[in-house]
């Protein structure tokens, strides 16, 4: 089992009387002492007061209410100011009875004073100061009392034979004793108490710390655990809209440019067959048309390399077939994927697909090759096998690092298997909520 | 030009390629019955003017994938006679065989949209098909070849480039013409790859490319 964090749970451990923990759980009992009784000291008087008059029947109503609102506005006006030290001082000794992060709250912005009375956090730090005060008997008090207690009661033997005749009965909590005989079920009880001891201390201190956790610190793990949600969402929304850019690029250089340039590149073409051939002009007008014609192809390329059109018009099961009939090595493809997935997955699974079967034609001398797409339960996998001499190491600039980015922004992973000898498989998992109507 | 202009409905999207290509056609003697941006305009063009070709770009509106290829199949369901040529932005090996696969790819084109530049070409390769042969794009055919390359080997340099030549859909005069060899040396060639091949002879150009597509597919 790990190691508890917290005086709570190590209370449930089978070891605990002869762990650290009691020990710890005194220490933090004994430094949160002098807290509980400044905190009782400034805030708890009014209401002691109020409580002691209560109880000896003479305090009248208006007295009592005077009590009650001075005690209030005590907490009210004081409260803020004594808990920000107290607040400090007790996340300091928080530490031994709690290992997890501890960190303050953090402090809004403006003038220490005036954020003392408006900062929720300020509040939960003067609850805390209040806790403590009305608490203090009990966190102050216990374990002491309990250790007199109990080592009365083990010592009263002694106590009983050390008795000079005359003397009166040794008075303990039930009774009084005078022999030996009737003191063992108070040592039996002593004994009892010792044993219970350490789990009464670890106990206190954990409450408290979990008090004090609740009350002082920003819960990390919670924020830390929010913000990370809110930076992997932030991270797909990007990726989501450098998707949409990608696709709003492709279709303006494809309606636009591309339209353009091989009506300009038909046009030159026209123009050379009109003029004589072998004249100077003809010899400019086919040079043209040639630079045009690269550059058609060259712009080809560029959308490509944003983003295929087959994948943007047809969808992933037919791209990948489109690069599976360009491979030099023969590929089968073997995807069923029902309607379309959204265009991030799509994107990606293909561009791992491409990786893929660029590395299967350079290095692996396979004779052939396999690309199999499935969605399963929102989870589109996409393997890529084939029977080469295996051995491939991502480390070795094959690109599928960068791919391994890409994946991990669309929440997937990317698996490779490639022991010496063959066979390669990479896979990839990508989920996804299947998306109908594309 | 001697022969009967021949009577062309051209559908494509874009404004700029289909007035480019309209101006190809009558220059080159071809006469634009209708030119249309989408496939129901170009089913009712068909229908209408009963042409003697199809130009037809694949990708058009309103979904922007396949719309030209499918009212080309389907065109080509109703009459298996009409000669159509598609203009594909991207290689699809199974749009080439859906087309193939209608009317026994008489009279049937599947060309690379940037093809159109090569303008002489693109010409030949519409007239072919306007007579009743065949036109698969080079590219198609070289990742064919590409594909078949342990079965091929077999082949000498000077065979694979006819065999090429003959998937595009080329006759032998073409291909002589082409390679810069006498039209009998070509026959002697063909006669070889046929044989190596194990496909069986014949002097049918259509049936040829068939036979050497089917092939070449696996």
């Amino acid at each position: 089992m790990d190691e508890p964090r917290t005086a709570l749970e190590a209370l449930g451990r089978r070891r605990l009387p002869v762990s650290a923990w009691p020990w710890r759980a005194a220490l933090h009992l004994l430094t949160v002492a002098p807290l509980a009784a400044a905190a009782f000291a400034v805030l708890g008087v009014p209401w002691v007061v109020l409580a002691a008059r209560l109880a000896g029947g003479g305090a009248g109503i208006g007295e009592a209410a005077v009590l009650m609102l001075v005690g209030i506005a005590l907490i009210a006006v004081l409260g803020p100011l004594v808990s920000a030290p107290l607040a400090r001082a007790a996340r300091r000794g928080l530490r031994r009875v709690d290992h997890r992060r501890i960190d303050p709250r953090p402090r809004p912005p403006g003038p220490w004073l005036r954020t003392r009375y408006t900062d929720p956090g300020a509040r939960l730090e003067t609850a805390y100061a209040c806790l403590i005060a009305f608490a203090s008997p009990v966190l102050v008090l216990a374990v002491p009392l309990t250790v007199v207690l109990a080592g009365t009661f083990v010592a009263s033997p002694v106590l009983v034979l050390a008795q000079r005749p005359g003397d009166l009965p040794v008075a303990l909590a039930f009774g009084q004793v005078s022999t030996v005989g009737q003191t063992l079920p108070y040592v039996s009880a002593g004994l009892v108490l010792l044993a219970a001891l350490p789990y009464l201390a670890t106990l206190l201190a954990g409450v408290h710390g979990a008090a004090a956790r609740a009350l002082l610190t920003g819960a990390p793990d919670e924020d830390l655990r929010a913000e990370l949600v809110e930076v992997s969402r932030s991270r797909t929304r990007l990726a989501d809209a450098f998707e949409a850019e990608r696709l709003r690029i492709e279709r303006d250089l494809h309606d636009g440019a591309q339209q353009r340039l091989v009506g300009l590149t038909l046009k030159l073409g026209l123009a050379r067959l009109d003029l004589p051939p072998g004249s100077p002009a003809a010899a400019t007008v086919g040079e043209a048309h040639d630079q045009a014609k690269h550059l058609m192809a060259e712009l080809r390329e560029l959308i490509h390399g944003i983003r295929p059109q087959i994948l943007t018009d047809l969808g992933l099961a037919a791209a990948l077939g489109e690069l599976a009939d360009a491979s030099p090595v023969p590929v089968t493809v073997d995807a069923r994927l029902d309607g379309r997935l959204p265009g991030q997955v799509e994107h990606t699974a293909y561009f791992v697909a491409a990786e893929a079967l660029t590395n299967v034609a350079r290095h692996s001398g396979a004779a052939s090759a396999r690309v199999t797409a499935r969605v399963r339960d929102g989870l589109l996998t996409v393997d890529v096998a084939d029977d080469g001499r295996g051995g491939a190491d991502p480390g070795l600039g094959t690109g599928l690092t960068g791919l391994a980015d890409r994946v991990a922004v669309t929440g997937g992973r990317m698996l490779l298997s490639s022991p010496a000898g063959g066979p390669t498989v990479l896979r990839v998992e990508l989920p996804c909520n299947e998306n109908r109507s594309a | 030009m001697q022969r009967e202009p021949i009577r062309v409905v051209l559908a494509e999207d874009g404004v700029l390629l289909r007035e480019g290509l309209a101006g190809l056609f009558d220059r080159f003697g071809f006469q634009v019955a209708a030119a249309v941006g989408d496939a129901d305009a170009l089913k009712r063009a068909v229908a209408e003017h009963r042409p003697g070709l199809v130009v037809t770009d694949i990708r058009m509106p309103p979904g922007f994938t396949d719309e030209g290829l499918r009212a080309a199949v389907e065109l080509r369901e109703a009459d298996p006679d009409l000669p159509v040529v598609v203009l594909s932005q991207y290689v699809q090996h199974r749009y080439a065989a859906d087309l193939l696969g209608s009317g026994g790819g008489r009279g049937i084109g599947y060309l690379l949209k940037d093809r159109v530049v090569d303008v002489e070409e693109f010409i030949d390769a519409l007239e072919r098909v306007a007579a009743g042969g065949t036109a698969v794009d080079p590219q198609v055919v070289s990742q064919l070849l590409r594909r078949r390359r342990d079965p091929l080997s077999a082949l000498t340099a000077r065979e694979r480039d006819v065999l090429a030549l003959i998937a595009e859909g080329r006759s032998n005069a073409a291909v002589a013409r082409l390679l810069h060899v006498s039209e009998a040396a070509v026959g002697k060639h063909v006669g070889a790859i046929l044989a190596k091949l194990d496909l069986p002879q014949t002097e049918d150009t259509n049936r040829r490319v068939l036979a050497v597509l089917a092939y070449l597919r696996g």
